[in-house]
């Protein structure tokens, strides 16, 4: 009977030990491997960053005899891409070496002690005195570390199609000096030319951070919150509280309201659609099926030769506005600024190497082929002033002179909780289901929650 | 559950009232222990497993559902007691779940599934061979399809340029984007069409187990169908009815895929039933902790559903 007893207990124990120890042990990965891990387009004829990556994989491959560079794509919509990363971040076996990281979401990954201070590897890496400060700052964590590598930056502004303009009488030089311009434009469209989605505003949770920053956020910073341009609306840093109860927010969400109840954007179960950015970029936009477009800089690298939707002359078809301020009060325009970083896991297996990949992607050639190719706003200074960039593609200029009036997120780590519940509002007054006031007042709500109570009333 | 049968006395497992004077025999005991090791060790290997791979998540996830875990934004998790649970009943977006979650329960798995079913299954009882076999065929089509293929198919029914406004418009009646006006009806019905085969194929073994003769005898008396049905059939397949709705209702309380692809829980949250606000909070909003505690909370409620439904079964046997 002891024998039996004894067997019982040893068996239960190796099995046990078997598996908690394959869950525990190391990532056992190469260490001449090296895993980059990267957005992949739900478009599949998209293939701008694969193509690039290929090429540096290539050139890092040739320069570190031995090392093998395998490319780890995750091909999910802006939504769950952030989730799917953050759960293989979170153990080694399944962390890869680079991860590419939006700086909304850094200062929240950083805090959950995801990701590795880099300061170590830039101290010695002469090039990153080429970057400008803002780009040094955008991965900076609160601990006064840095932890990521801007690969670029972005503007945002109005895209409007001559074609559809023509055809409503409006002018081809459009530029809206209020709000109140641009839903007029919207209105008049609807009007004169049947078939064209007027107006396009991201809205809704499905879009994700696009219909925060994209929609909302383009909107809000425009308002009289922002004290002609220059303190941030969601987030008082004298106070460091989160702002709830203000009208400009109010004011934001009546515009998106008043797109979507008047009928001038697209149809709603369109703009809740999680792949509606890629049908805008894909289809909308390149057929002339919509009128303005509040987006990002970025649009032109779906256009490139090779990208699937090839689309040469965009630039005689779509013109660019500035997008106003709410009553066309002082800036006069609006911008928001974010952008992605090449960042390494706290758990990857060869940090060193992955920081290495990193200064090829980086190198002043690479910066350039990579900022012209995803139609990115240069962060290196070489590069801003080089005459072959500005001139590389139409847009590049008019996005560039953005950026001295543009805004940046309050990226703190609570920051993907109250753009999360920015979309919930959104996505209340998009549907109807709830009034201005409504889903203002949810939104103050969720935001008590997201901030455990960092909130002040303006 | 097996009673020992007074028979079975040479084996003196119950008669041995302790004589005294003598000790308890620990030799005797130690026997039976012994015995009961030795039957328990085929078993040992899979009871380990089932530990391991069943009980253990279980236990983990009922302990992270009483913590604050975030997938980011948070240095380390804290336990919180039952904070989760307060939270929940304290958000209407959860109640509105809750809501929905019985909506849908009961329209697509009591009301469809069940009703239609068995409906179904009287009527083939009477088709001719061939209609049976075609019929038979498409409903089970339906149930054999993946779960998300179904979903997209119903998708693309339901959807502005979907069959449905096709049809409808072919018979000049009014249109509407039906995901976006009756969401909640629209996944029911998803539910309904893909789950009725499950239930009509409980329904026509148990039919075939009533006897011809009390049928014929009824008829004989003249009880006409809606009264046969009554008193006779719903009486005898009862039993199979208790088990239907068991496992209707816990597999529709817990679909997930198929709402997932015709709406998201959209728009808004107007088909948001309880595993999707569990996915939402867990995965979008990044809070693990309390989406594991509306894991938990949904637990509860399909163990009072099959409470409610073991206890149908036993008062009738």
């Amino acid at each position: 009977m002891r024998p039996t007893a004894a067997l019982v207990t040893v068996l239960a124990a190796a099995l046990a030990a078997t598996s908690l120890t394959a869950c525990g042990s190391g990532s056992g990965s190469d260490p001449d491997t090296l895993k980059v891990s990267f957005k992949q387009s739900t478009d599949n004829s998209i293939k701008v960053m694969d193509t690039y990556l290929a090429d540096i994989k290539k050139q890092f491959e040739k320069k570190y005899p031995g090392k093998k560079v395998d490319l780890v794509p995750i091909k999910a919509p802006d939504s769950e891409y952030y989730t799917k990363l953050q759960q293989m971040l979170r153990s080694p076996k399944t962390a890869p070496d680079l991860v590419y990281e939006d700086t909304f979401l850094i200062n929240s990954d950083i805090t959950s002690g995801y990701l590795k201070p880099l300061d170590a590897y830039l101290a010695k890496w002469p090039d990153w005195n080429q970057f400008i400060d803002t780009a040094k700052a955008a991965a900076k964590g609160q601990d006064g570390k840095t932890y990521g590598v801007p690969d670029g930056t972005d503007t945002r502004g109005l895209w409007f199609d001559r074609r559809v303009f023509r055809r409503a009488g409006l002018p081809a030089d459009w530029q809206p000096k209020t709000w109140d311009d641009v839903l007029a434009a919207a209105r008049t469209i609807k009007r004169k030319v049947p078939g064209v989605v007027p107006l396009n505003v991201y809205t809704g949770k499905p879009a994700g951070e696009a219909a925060t920053m994209q929609g909302f956020e383009m909107l809000l910073y425009g308002t009289e919150d922002t004290d002609g341009g220059t303190t941030d609306p969601l987030y008082d840093s004298a106070s460091k509280k989160w702002i709830a109860g203000s009208q400009g927010f109010k004011d934001a969400l009546a515009f998106v309201e008043t797109v979507y109840k008047e009928k001038l954007g697209p149809d709603v179960s369109d703009a809740l659609d999680p792949n509606f950015g890629t049908t805008v970029r894909g289809e909308l936009l390149p057929q002339g099926k919509l009128g303005i477009d509040l987006d990002g800089s970025w649009l032109p690298q779906d256009w490139l030769p090779g990208s699937g939707h090839a689309w040469a002359d965009w630039s005689k078809q779509l013109g660019l506005a500035h997008m106003p301020t709410q009553h066309g009060q002082a800036p006069g325009k609006v911008s928001m600024s974010g952008g992605w970083t090449w960042a390494v896991p706290a758990k990857a297996a060869n940090p060193g190497l992955a920081f290495d990949f990193i200064k090829t992607m980086q190198t002043k050639a690479n910066a350039q082929k990579w900022y012209v190719a995803n139609s990115g706003i240069a962060v290196r200074k070489d590069v801003a002033a080089d005459p072959s960039y500005a001139s590389a593609q139409p847009g590049i200029k008019f996005f560039t002179d953005l950026v001295a009036s543009t805004h940046y997120r309050p990226a703190y780590p609570a920051y993907p909780k109250v753009s999360t519940a920015i979309q919930e509002a959104m996505e209340g007054v998009t549907t109807g289901d709830a009034s201005v006031d409504k889903a203002a007042r949810g939104y103050d709500e969720a935001l008590r929650q997201a901030t455990d109570n960092h909130v002040v009333h303006k | 559950m097996t009673r020992r049968a007074p028979a079975a006395g040479r084996a003196p497992v119950k008669g041995g009232a302790p004589v005294p004077g003598r000790a308890p025999g620990t030799g005797r005991a130690g026997r039976i222990a012994g015995r009961v090791l030795t039957r328990a060790l085929p078993l040992g290997p899979a009871v380990a497993l089932l530990l391991l791979f069943l009980a253990g998540p279980i236990a983990y996830c009922a302990y992270i559902a009483f913590t604050d875990l975030q997938l980011t934004g948070q240095a380390h998790a804290s336990f919180v007691g039952f904070d989760n649970f307060r939270t929940a009943f304290g958000d209407d977006a959860f109640l509105n779940a809750v809501w929905l979650t019985l909506v849908f329960t009961v329209l697509s798995s009591l009301v469809g599934q069940n009703t239609l079913g068995l409906a179904l299954a009287s009527l083939m009882r009477r088709a001719s061979k061939p209609v049976r076999t075609l019929t038979g065929g498409i409903v089970i089509t339906a149930w054999v399809l993946p779960e998300v293929v179904a979903g997209f198919l119903l998708y693309a029914f339901f959807r502005r340029e979907g069959t449905l406004n096709a049809i409808l418009d072919g018979l000049h009646l009014p249109t509407q984007n039906w995901l976006f006006t009756l969401p909640i009806l629209a996944v029911s019905f998803a539910n309904v069409w893909r789950g009725t085969a499950f239930s009509m194929l409980v329904y026509s073994a148990a039919l075939d187990e009533i006897p011809q003769e009390i049928t014929e005898a009824a008829e004989v008396d003249g009880a006409g169908g809606w009264r046969r049905m009554w008193h006779i059939t719903l009486p005898m397949i009862r039993r199979s009815i208790g088990t239907n709705l068991m496992l209707n209702t816990l597999q529709t309380l817990s679909v997930f895929g198929l709402i997932w692809v015709m709406t998201r829980g959209g728009p808004g949250d107007r088909s948001q039933t309880l595993p999707l606000f569990m996915y939402e909070q867990a995965f979008q909003k990044s809070m693990i902790g309390y989406g594991t505690a509306v894991a938990l909370l949904l637990l509860l409620v399909g163990s009072l559903f099959s409470l409610v439904y073991l206890r149908l079964l036993r008062t009738e046997v």
